[in-house]
């Protein structure tokens, strides 16, 4: 057992360019769901539209890497605006019940062999973000203390990953301790109490579900310009609900609590994986008991009860206001 | 451009008022439906079904600026669905209304609001996760900061925010309120959210404000503390429009009270004239009982007058 190459492991995954990527959707997320109380289970969509966006811009039109983020975004707002619209009139969980089956067909949409000559199909679209890693002002080497290093290409990932983070965090408590922001906490709180003030229920909630989805859509041009592929069937509803995990594990409607979230989730998620990988390699665990293929699984077995023991123990997340959740809310 | 509109008539109305008396409502006949000198709201064919049942069939109604107009009358009589439907919070069958002199038929809740017909809930709706302040600061309109890209910069709207907060810190003052300034709606009682609630409401700067039963679940000494606010409020020039249950209080503080039954506007008058309407008495109570006397409910005015002199 390497306990050094475990942690080193552990933290580049929390520091790592995904850890990024998933807090900056995870932001987004917060504001429809930690500020507003919208139940928006199709986050994922929005990631998909963000990383096709930039996908088939560059390598099927062979357009620049900024119009294809652009375009990402403009889907992501074309997408708030067809599911807002006729569903932020209804309850909450209209919204849920929509979003979670806009995504997932988004995602057999985008794989359909009609689309293939625009999308790929199942096989996705490959090497589009060259012109990404061209402007890396890095040079090629490994950057970092001991095992922990990352090398040029993931480090210039992390850059822009961790500065859109801090972008949008920035961006979220200037919205958040504004007027705007106090009309969004009260729609939360209570739809009718605010529209009988004269406020505009629908219009905030709409520009609450684009600003949540303008940041997912980031999220995945990012995710896509780091693998330097897309492939549909890595937007499934899991991200979702990882995305959740992440909000509610930092502290939903605190402006750090995804990013908070996002950390501890993949260092544990990354921790779990090199302690299984090993302890099952050097027989510390018995293969009778857990096998060296099942690691992927059960890692997230145990990070499912390390969320059940949080919820249990600390139901509000880890920076969560514990005061605010023992109102009674009637 | 709502600001402008709203902030006005508790100014304009506040002489009329003193001028002719408290009700300005003498010459009225006490039946249903009966023109007002001076409506500020008038409602007409007003008809909501549910179902099979005509839960509000409402001909003609009108409610005269500067008084507290009660609607009362038995459960399921359709006052509440009457306020709903007028407030913008549901959709008639068919009928109009107009607000002062504006047709407001059809529109939606918050521009009803906007306009100045303000309501608060039978149901208090505290918002309990922002603090008393927070609520109050929430209701006034017109505000730059709830835009989009301004809200990102400060400098828009810090002055209106100064001002709004300084107007809600005098009506938490104003309604006791003041040492919960800072703690979170949820974390008050009862008597407390309807109080909010209705601070809240005025934050709105309404020319009319339409209470759904705000002394429900309410202890008596806070009911008159309440009585006294509302009071207050129609002596500074505002309409308010009441429904409520506690036939005493009604009786009371009503200027005009104006009877439900079935969906129907079955009476109206003034508190005396209904206490004699037969046909009241037997609609909303049975035969068997009389409506409180006069007496009873003239000590709480007396009271009043012994705490202002």
């Amino acid at each position: 057992m390497d306990w050094l190459a475990i942690l080193g492991n552990s933290v580049r995954g929390m520091l790592g360019p995904e850890a990024a990527i998933y807090a900056l959707a995870a932001v987004g997320l917060n504001v429809q769901f930690g500020y507003t109380g919208l139940l928006n289970f199709g986050q994922v969509g929005f990631m998909l539209v963000g990383a096709y966006g930039v996908a088939v811009s560059v390598a099927t039109f062979g357009w620049s890497l900024w119009a294809g983020v652009f375009i990402g975004v403009l889907c992501a707002v074309v997408l708030a605006l067809i599911l807002g619209i006729p569903t932020l009139r209804l309850r909450g969980d209209y919204l849920a019940i929509a979003t979670i089956g806009a995504g997932e067909v988004l995602r057999y949409f985008y794989r359909s062999s009609y689309l293939e000559p625009l999308t790929g199909g199942v096989f996705g679209l490959r090497q589009f973000a060259n012109g990404f890693f061209e402007a890396n002002p890095y040079p090629p080497g490994r950057y970092g203390i001991g095992t922990v290093s990352f090398d040029a290409r993931s480090l210039w990932v992390m850059t822009v990953g961790w500065g859109l983070v801090a972008l949008a965090c920035l961006l979220v408590a200037l919205l958040i301790h504004s007027p705007w922001g106090r009309v969004l906490r009260s729609v939360r709180e209570d739809e009718l109490a605010a529209r009988s003030l004269g406020k505009n229920v629908y219009g905030f909630k709409i520009q609450s579900l684009v600003l949540g989805g303008v940041l997912g859509a980031l999220a995945g041009a990012l995710l896509a310009i780091n693998v330097q592929s897309v492939q549909p069937d890595s937007y499934n509803p899991v991200v979702t609900f990882y995305l959740y995990t992440i909000v509610i594990l930092g502290g939903a409607s605190r402006v750090l609590g995804p990013v908070l979230g996002a950390v501890t989730f993949w260092f544990l998620v990354t921790f779990l994986d090199s302690f299984l990988r090993q302890a099952t390699s050097s027989g510390l665990i018995p293969s009778s008991l857990i096998e060296a293929g099942d690691v992927g699984a059960v890692r997230f077995a145990f990070v499912g009860l390390a969320l059940i023991l949080l919820m249990v123990f600390r139901p509000a997340g880890m920076i969560g206001n514990a005061k605010e959740l023992r109102l009674d809310v009637r | 451009m709502s600001a402008d509109d709203t902030a006005a008539p508790g100014t304009d109305t506040a002489t009329a008022s003193t001028a002719s008396g408290p009700a300005g409502l003498e010459g009225c006949v006490p039946e249903p439906g009966c023109a007002k000198p001076d409506p500020i709201f008038t409602a007409d064919s007003v008809v909501r079904s549910f179902g099979g049942l005509r839960a509000v069939d409402v001909a003609h109604l009108e409610v005269q600026r500067g008084t507290i107009t009660s609607l009362i009358g038995p459960n399921g009589a359709g006052k509440s669905t009457f306020f709903n439907l007028v407030t913008g919070f549901d959709k008639p069958d068919s009928g109009q209304w107009t607000f002062q002199g504006e047709e407001l038929t059809g529109q939606s809740a918050y521009r009803i609001a906007r306009r100045g017909m303000v309501r608060t809930f039978q149901l208090t709706k505290a918002l309990t996760r922002l603090t008393a302040r927070e609520n109050l600061m929430l209701g006034a309109t017109g505000q730059l900061g709830e835009r989009f890209v301004p809200a990102f910069l400060r400098f828009p709207w810090r002055a209106q925010e100064h001002e709004i907060g300084a107007r809600a810190d005098d009506l938490l003052e104003r309604f006791n309120l003041a040492h919960m300034r800072d703690e979170y709606a949820g974390t008050m009682s009862g008597g407390q959210r309807k109080l909010l609630e209705m601070a809240r409401a005025l934050m709105v700067k309404p020319s009319m404000i339409m209470l759904d039963e705000p002394m429900a679940g309410v202890n008596p000494a806070l009911t008159q503390s309440l009585l006294e606010h509302i009071r207050e409020l129609r002596d500074e020039g505002m309409t308010i429009v009441l429904v409520e249950h506690d036939m005493d209080v009604v009786m009371g503080i009503s200027d005009w009270v104006c009877v439900f039954a079935q969906g129907e506007l079955i009476a109206e008058g003034a508190p005396d004239d209904i206490r004699r309407n037969e046909q009241v008495i037997e609609a909303y109570l049975g035969a068997h009982r009389s409506l409180p006397a006069a007496e009873d409910t003239a000590e709480t005015d007396e009271e009043k007058h012994d705490e202002q002199s």
